[in-house]
This record gives C-alpha cells, sequence and structure tokens, in this order.
C-alpha cells in the first residue's frame, strides 16, 4: 500500500503538466472512448516514487495493483517504485468509459482502464525523456529508460524520474504515443505472487476502511430502519434511546430513525431503545414461498421475448420429440460484504467532504449534494479501501450516500459523523440479488436439442434507475436475463421471455448480475439435455458452439486440465461440467463433488479454464477465480434471505451461512494465453460453478437441484 | 464505569459502561482500528484478538469480563506472527483485507499451540473466521509456509 495520503499525493509530488479536458463528460455521455490524460493519473515525486491515482475503488478484486502494472509497463518503471492511491471523485477525469460515470462495475476496471493508462504511461515516458533530452543536451532518440532508470549510454548519464519530473511537467503532453510492443512486456502478464501493492497494510491493522474513518468530535450514527420494506416511520418515542449514555441526538430522516451517539456502542445501546410506530401501509407483505409461486404462475404464460430464432412452440410440438420441462427458483440474496455498510462525513454548512467506500462516486457525489443543497463540486469524496462489496456498494439509487449525507443534515454543519451499518443492517437492508423464476422447456429428436423456450421472471433494479438508458431496451432490462438471452449453443428453435414484477422489496446487482442464476439454468437444462440425449456433456456442448471459438477453447482447456475423457474420480465422487460468458470473458470449470453423509453436497475441487484476454496480472485473475468459486459454492449451497409476511427470517452469519475454511474446494486455474484485449475478471469465476456442482451430482443419482440453496434449513 | 485494562502491554483506562464490549473499547476509546466489527455475535471472527494469548471474539466479551492481557493486530509480535504476516505478504494472502486481522489474531494462536499443524489442524482453528472473499486456500497455504519457515 502506499504511504502516501492524498494531501502528500497532490501537494509533496511533482504534478506533471496540468490540463483540464473540456467537454469530457459530454464525449463520455455519448460514448466516446475515454479521453487520455497523463497528467490525471500519474503523480512523480522527488524520491522517484510514482503514484497512480486509481479511478476504481479497491475492494479486493486488484484494481490498485492491476492499473499501477499497466502504467508502470508504458512508463518503463521498476515495479517497487509504484504506488496507488485513490483518484478524487471527478466524473471530467475518472470516468469509466464503460459506464460513463466514475464508478465500479460490470468487472470493468481493467478492461476500460488498459488502453487509457497504457497512452497516459507512455506520455509520461516521453515527456521525462523529452525533459531529460533537454537538460543533458542530447537526442532524445538516444536516451533509454528501464526499471526506472532514464539513461544516456553513449556518454554513460543516467538519472532516476524524480530529478526530472519538474521539467517534465512543463512539457506539453505528446499528441500521439507509441506502445510498446506487448512480445516486450515485462510487467503485464508477470506471474508473481507477493506482487499486490496492498497486502503488507492488510495483515498489520494499517489498512484504513470506511468504519476506521474518524475525527474529533465525531459521533458515530446508527439508523433503525423499517422492518418491512416499503415502510415508513409512522411515529417514534426516543425518550429511553436518548437516556442511554453516550447518546446524543435521535433525529427522523428519510431512511428511518438515527441515533447519533459519542462512540459506536451506545448508538447500537439507542437504537435499541427506541419505540417506533410504522406505517406498513405500502410495504411488502408476501413472504418468498407466496412470490415463487406467483412467478411460477406468472411464467406460465410468455413474457416479452427477448430473443428468438426460429419457431420455437412449433419445434417443442416435433413429432417423436421428447419435451422436458423444470421450474428453477432462486432465492433473494445478500451480499454480505465482511465490511458492513457505512461511510464518514464532515459537513460545514458550505461544502462537504466524505471518506467512504464509493463505487459510483459520480451517483454518491450527486446524491449527498442533493441532500445537502449544493452543487456536486462543493462535495469532495475520498474513496477508500472498502472491506468487499459483491456489488453491494455500487447503488444506482446512492442510498447509502443519501442516508450519510441526511445525517449530516439532521445533526447539522459541524459536526462530523460516521454512520455504521450493524450485520443485522446489512441481512435486512434489501437490495438483495432478486428472487427469480425460470420455466425452461426444451426438446429432444434424434439426439439433438430442437428446441429451448426459457420464460424468466424477477424484479428489475435497472427500471426506472439512473441506469435505465444504458441497459433497458423495449421494455427489456438485460441484466435480468443475459447469459439466457443468447447462450453459447446454437439451437434451431429458441426463444428467451421476461417479465419484471414489482416489489418494494430493494433488489441490486449481486456478483455476475444475471448470470447468477441463467447461468445456472442454461448450464444444468443443457447438462440434463444432452445427457437424456446420450451425448457426453463436453463433446454433445462443443457440437453446439461451432460459433463460439472462445467458450469452445476454454471447455475443451478444462476437460483437458480435468482429464474430463481420462481416469475416473475417486469412488463415491462425480464430475460436472459448466462453461459461462460474462463480462466478455469465458470461463469453464469442473466440479469434484460428493454427498457427505448428511445429505450434503461435498465440493472437493475446482478445476477453472478461463480466457479473459491479456492477463495483467495472472496471480490476481487465479484468485479472482479462487475467490469466485468460494463465493459461488457458498451460496449455492447454503445461503438464501427468505422472507415471511414480507420480513427477512435471517439477521447474521449465524444464519445467513457463509462459507468456512473447511468448505472451501481446492481449484486449479488455467489462464488461456490471449492477445485480445483484457476483459472482467471480478465476476466471471461465480457463473459456471454451481451448475457444475449440480451437473455432478447428477452423476451421482441426485436430481439437479432447482432451487437453490442446495442445502436447505427448513 | 472506568476499567483498567492491559492493552498492548500499555496499561490503558476507559470510561465506559459495563457491557461495552471489548471490541468497541479497542476501536472507539483507544483507537486501536485494525480488529474489525463483522457481526457482533462472534459468528465470524473479524473481531479476534488475544487475551493472555488466547484468540478471543472481542466483539462479545463485555469489557467488565476482561480478566487478562489483550493483544491486538497492532502489537502482535513474535516468531510465529511475523512468519505468518511474511507469508501472508508473500502469497498476497488478502483481497479485500477486512478479516485478515482476524485471520492472522487466529492463526498467530494457533502456530504457538502446534508447530506444524496438518490441514485438518488449520480447518479446526480457523473454523470460526470467515472471509467473504473466500481467501482460504492462501490462508491455509500461508499457514503452512509460515510453520516451514519457523522451523
Amino acid at each position: 500500500m502506499t504511504a502516501l495520503s492524498r494531501r502528500a499525493v497532490l501537494g509533496g509530488g511533482l504534478v506533471i503538466g496540468l490540463v483540464l479536458p473540456m467537454g469530457m463528460g459530454r464525449a463520455l455521455a455519448q460514448g466516446a472512448p475515454a479521453p487520455v490524460d497523463p497528467n490525471a493519473f500519474i503523480r512523480i515525486a522527488a524520491d522517484d516514487s510514482v503514484t497512480v491515482l486509481c479511478k476504481h475503488i479497491e475492494f479486493g478484486q486488484g484494481p490498485w495493483t492491476g492499473l499501477p502494472t499497466i502504467v508502470a509497463e508504458e512508463l518503463d518503471a521498476d515495479w517497487s517504485q509504484m504506488r496507488a492511491a485513490a483518484a478524487p471523485a471527478d466524473v471530467r477525469l475518472y470516468a469509466n468509459g464503460l459506464l460513463g460515470v466514475q464508478g465500479t462495475g460490470g468487472s470493468s476496471a481493467i478492461a476500460n482502464s488498459y488502453d487509457q493508462l497504457r497512452r497516459a504511461g507512455a506520455m509520461a515516458r516521453a515527456m521525462l525523456v523529452a525533459a531529460a533530452a533537454q537538460a543533458w543536451g542530447v537526442p532524445a532518440s538516444e536516451i533509454t529508460v528501464s526499471k526506472g532508470v532514464i539513461a544516456h549510454p553513449a556518454s554513460g548519464r543516467k538519472s532516476g524520474f524524480g530529478a526530472f519530473a519538474d521539467a517534465a511537467a512543463k512539457l506539453p503532453a505528446p499528441a500521439d504515443v507509441t506502445l510498446k510492443d506487448p512480445a516486450k512486456f515485462t510487467l503485464i502478464g508477470r506471474d508473481q505472487k507477493g506482487f499486490k501493492v496492498d497486502s503488507r497494510a492488510k495483515t498489520d491493522g494499517t489498512a484504513k476502511f470506511s468504519i476506521d474513518q474518524t475525527a474529533p468530535n465525531m459521533l458515530t450514527v446508527v439508523v433503525a430502519h423499517p422492518p418491512r420494506f416499503g415502510a415508513k416511520v409512522a411515529s417514534f418515542d426516543a425518550s429511553k434511546a436518548l437516556a442511554v449514555r453516550g447518546v446524543v441526538a435521535v433525529k427522523q430522516i428519510g431512511s428511518g430513525v438515527a441515533v447519533f451517539a459519542k462512540s459506536t456502542y451506545p448508538a447500537i445501546k439507542g437504537r435499541a431503545a427506541l419505540a417506533i410506530k410504522w406505517d406498513e401501509s405500502a410495504a411488502e407483505t408476501r413472504g418468498s414461498d407466496a412470490m415463487f409461486a406467483a412467478y411460477a404462475e406468472r411464467s406460465k404464460t410468455p413474457g416479452t421475448t427477448a430473443a428468438k430464432t426460429g419457431d420455437v412452440d412449433a419445434a417443442l410440438a416435433t413429432p417423436g420429440a421428447q419435451v422436458v420441462e423444470a421450474v428453477y427458483e432462486f432465492p433473494y440474496l445478500a451480499h454480505a460484504p465482511m465490511e458492513p455498510l457505512g461511510g464518514f462525513i464532515e459537513w460545514d454548512g458550505t461544502s462537504a467532504r466524505a471518506r467512504f467506500g464509493s463505487q459510483i462516486q459520480t451517483g454518491d457525489q450527486g446524491a449527498i449534494a442533493g441532500v445537502l443543497g449544493v452543487a456536486p463540486d462543493k462535495v469532495a469524496i475520498d474513496t477508500v479501501l472498502a472491506g468487499g462489496s459483491f456489488g453491494r456498494r455500487a447503488q444506482p439509487s446512492c442510498h447509502l450516500a443519501a442516508e450519510l449525507a441526511e445525517c449530516a443534515k439532521a445533526i447539522g454543519p459541524g459536526t462530523p459523523i460516521r454512520l455504521t451499518w450493524t450485520r443485522e443492517d446489512d441481512i435486512h437492508g434489501g437490495h438483495y440479488r432478486p428472487l427469480f423464476v425460470h420455466r425452461i422447456k426444451g426438446a429432444i429428436k434424434d439426439g439433438r436439442i430442437v428446441a429451448w423456450s426459457n420464460s424468466v421472471v424477477g424484479q428489475s433494479f435497472m427500471i426506472g434507475s439512473p441506469f435505465e438508458a444504458m441497459v433497458v431496451r423495449n421494455g427489456i432490462d438485460s441484466t435480468m436475463i443475459e447469459g439466457g438471452s443468447n447462450p453459447p449453443y446454437a439451437f434451431p428453435a429458441f426463444r428467451c421471455d421476461v417479465t419484471a414484477d414489482k416489489s418494494p422489496v430493494s433488489t441490486l446487482w449481486w456478483r455476475s448480475v444475471g448470470h447468477t442464476h441463467t447461468g445456472y439454468v442454461v448450464e444444468t437444462f443443457v447438462d440434463r439435455l444432452l445427457v437424456a440425449a446420450g451425448k457426453d456433456p463436453v463433446a454433445g456442448r462443443l457440437e453446439m458452439m461451432a460459433a463460439q471459438p472462445r467458450a469452445a477453447g476454454v471447455l475443451k482447456a478444462v476437460a483437458k486440465l480435468a482429464d474430463w475423457n481420462g481416469k475416473a474420480p475417486p469412488k463415491g465422487r462425480a464430475h460436472g461440467v459448466a462453461v459461462v460468458e460474462s463480462f466478455n470473458s469465458f470461463v469453464a470449470q469442473v466440479a469434484e463433488v460428493s454427498v457427505g453423509t448428511d445429505g450434503e453436497p461435498r465440493v472437493h475441487k475446482i478445476w477453472c479454464a478461463v480466457d479473459c484476454g491479456v492477463a495483467v496480472n495472472p496471480d490476481i485473475i487465479r484468485a479472482q477465480i479462487e475467490g469466485g468459486v468460494g463465493y459461488a459454492v457458498g451460496h449455492a449451497l447454503y445461503a438464501e434471505v427468505p422472507l415471511v409476511a414480507g420480513r427477512a427470517t435471517v439477521s447474521n452469519f449465524n444464519d445467513y451461512r457463509s462459507l468456512r475454511g473447511m468448505e472451501m474446494p481446492a481449484v486449479e486455474v488455467l489462464i488461456v494465453a490471449s492477445t485480445e484485449k483484457p476483459t472482467g475478471i471480478g465476476e466471471p469465476g461465480v457463473p459456471p460453478c454451481a451448475p457444475a456442482i449440480a451437473n455432478a451430482l447428477a452423476k451421482l443419482g441426485r436430481d439437479r437441484p432447482t432451487r437453490l440453496p442446495m442445502v436447505r434449513t427448513a | 464505569m472506568t476499567y483498567k485494562l492491559t492493552v498492548n502491554g500499555q496499561p490503558r483506562t476507559v470510561d465506559v459502561d459495563e457491557d461495552t464490549p471489548l471490541l468497541w473499547v479497542l476501536r472507539d476509546e483507544l483507537g486501536l482500528t485494525g480488529t474489525k466489527f463483522g457481526c457482533g455475535i462472534a459468528a465470524c471472527g473479524a473481531c479476534t484478538v488475544h487475551m493472555d494469548g488466547q484468540p478471543l471474539r472481542s466483539c462479545s466479551l463485555p469489557v467488565s469480563a476482561v480478566t487478562g492481557e489483550i493483544t491486538t493486530i497492532e502489537a502482535v509480535t513474535g516468531t510465529e506472527a511475523k512468519a505468518l504476516q511474511d507469508a501472508w505478504v508473500r502469497l498476497d494472502v488478502p483481497q479485500c483485507g477486512y478479516c485478515q486481522s482476524g485471520q492472522l489474531m487466529s492463526a498467530v494462536a494457533l502456530l504457538r499451540e502446534i508447530a506444524k499443524p496438518t490441514d485438518s489442524d488449520i480447518d479446526l482453528a480457523m473454523n470460526g473466521n470467515i472471509c467473504r472473499c473466500a481467501t482460504y486456500i492462501r490462508i491455509r497455504a500461508a499457514i503452512h509456509e509460515a510453520a516451514k519457515a519457523i522451523a
């Protein structure tokens, strides 16, 4: 981790130039590629350290290492001189080229930064070389740069970067630069553990998260939220809460009742002492079972067609065809990042500074500004390390930022506050992976799949959100059916349709978004049909993947890695396979599974082949696959947030069961060599895992589970 | 109420209610934020500290029940701690990093107890520590590596 604070970065380092690219926001809004401005991303200090201002939040997926890797490669820096720091909230400089706002999502950090930061690094290198050439009175073409050393071999002159940072700052950024031949990369693609910049601070307790932010005279706030989604405060009595030692104030805000205290525990105790009457007239009162039943019924009538090929109804009626039908049920899931939501804010009446794990800075900045009644440029956001997210911190509604600002406003200017959610707030707090039902039908004739019909029913979290224009077309929210509307298989007759339900239960993207359920349905159902048709699950898939060379490539690779056609698994164990493309990356997995004496599936090993384009940091890719597998296994086997009469019946890690160490399978990863542009890796490890497990269970004589989680606790 | 504690070798006095969990005393009163809040019910291990060398969940121990010397991630020292922290860095164990203070405190206690832990020793000793990033494979590898480095 960098030792540089924000102050040191901006105040102490020498800034190479300062160019404000005008009209960037407008250009991005129109989908233009992000302009390249080395000044926005690179700080070179007199001590030769190079700090990359990272526009993407670091919550374990690795951008604080990945983004500096890209810069260092083109800059010809030595890895030891590289540092990372969070970029401030400024959409003009730090928009995500794929999202149009400053934000992290869709496994896009490396994908949208690769060209931008290569060019930024190359430009900064050219500026340093020009400055050295001028100082030494030699042609720039005779100067070399390697591992952080600028040299003129003919004269024997040598220097670090720091000595020329000031002079380089006065030079114009070159209009164009030649990027390095990838064959000459020394940092991009280097497969090395111990490479990450943030590991040390995360082992000695010095890494600072949202919950660690503090200031003199700060108050800690916890908020009582309604127990049912869509309910509001009707009235409350704070007298007992105010009697708790340390509680300073109790205020009603939009999201509930906020308890302000001198430290965290009195705030929690004070909240418990509140007497609140809730207005539940608009609240969700259904339970999950009722929603499953209603969605299953709804799925009998096709919804809006998202994609189709041929006449699927006719194909399903093919004389002599075997028709298979299944209804799949997916529960609400909480993300449960290790660090519950929270944040810190200082508000002086005219401007605000927030410090928290903001994942969509542009939105959060606007939300805070809106609540406080100031222009967005009066709101600074210091993005700090976040203890996981899995999608939870990226909120189109910006509800956390808004709640933070509401608390600041309620207590008034001049009192810094830290908002803390407890784990119960997190598990009860909605923004769940939506509950989904899929009704799927397939027909087999003469050993071939001749028809495939998939009706999807669930909630949309995009319709009505600021991202609606980006992902909703003809009323269809693509995040509901991604992967289901475009399976990698050529079916002669195909239809995927979708129905969006409405509920006050808030929902949100959850690591790998639509693929969390579409990947499971497609990959378990195609496996079931292929086996019914007498095909091998790998060979049968490949027969239908002629138009999908990269997906087929990882499938073949994982079959080889797991010795699919070789020796049988150990007694009592079976192998299942699945392949899913998500976020433009291709991942195939083979799961080795047995059934324990308790009847629970036991996942022993996952083999994984991944093609995510150029592998910038192979060990981070491996780590993300390991983590994605663990996340997938834990939820597929154990996790759900059931609602009974509109209330979540689980609250914490005692009943929202999380994967533990002894349940973690071994993971073997093969990264397929590729020269394609880098694509996502934070999410794509998740989708193929659960279906691979289910397909292995089928070989053990079990049905492929059609309701998740596989292990249900009454 | 006033409580006298020994934390990381230093005598400390805090004035809090008797039911205040040690976790919040460490974090809010003493500024030792390396120990994390994850669940509040001793179900995740993020708040693990040592009392007289034994690991315990500080979120569920009232300050009034503290009977020994407390050590947190900020001051855990010794052969095992150093070997583990170095192995954690060498293998790039952390992802988000939020649970890792607790993981390390559990691992230090394990290695002090069992110099050469087996996989099953590790599973048992570490089972109370959840990592939502699922860094479990590397945690296990790093414990083995640290044990080897000490031997």
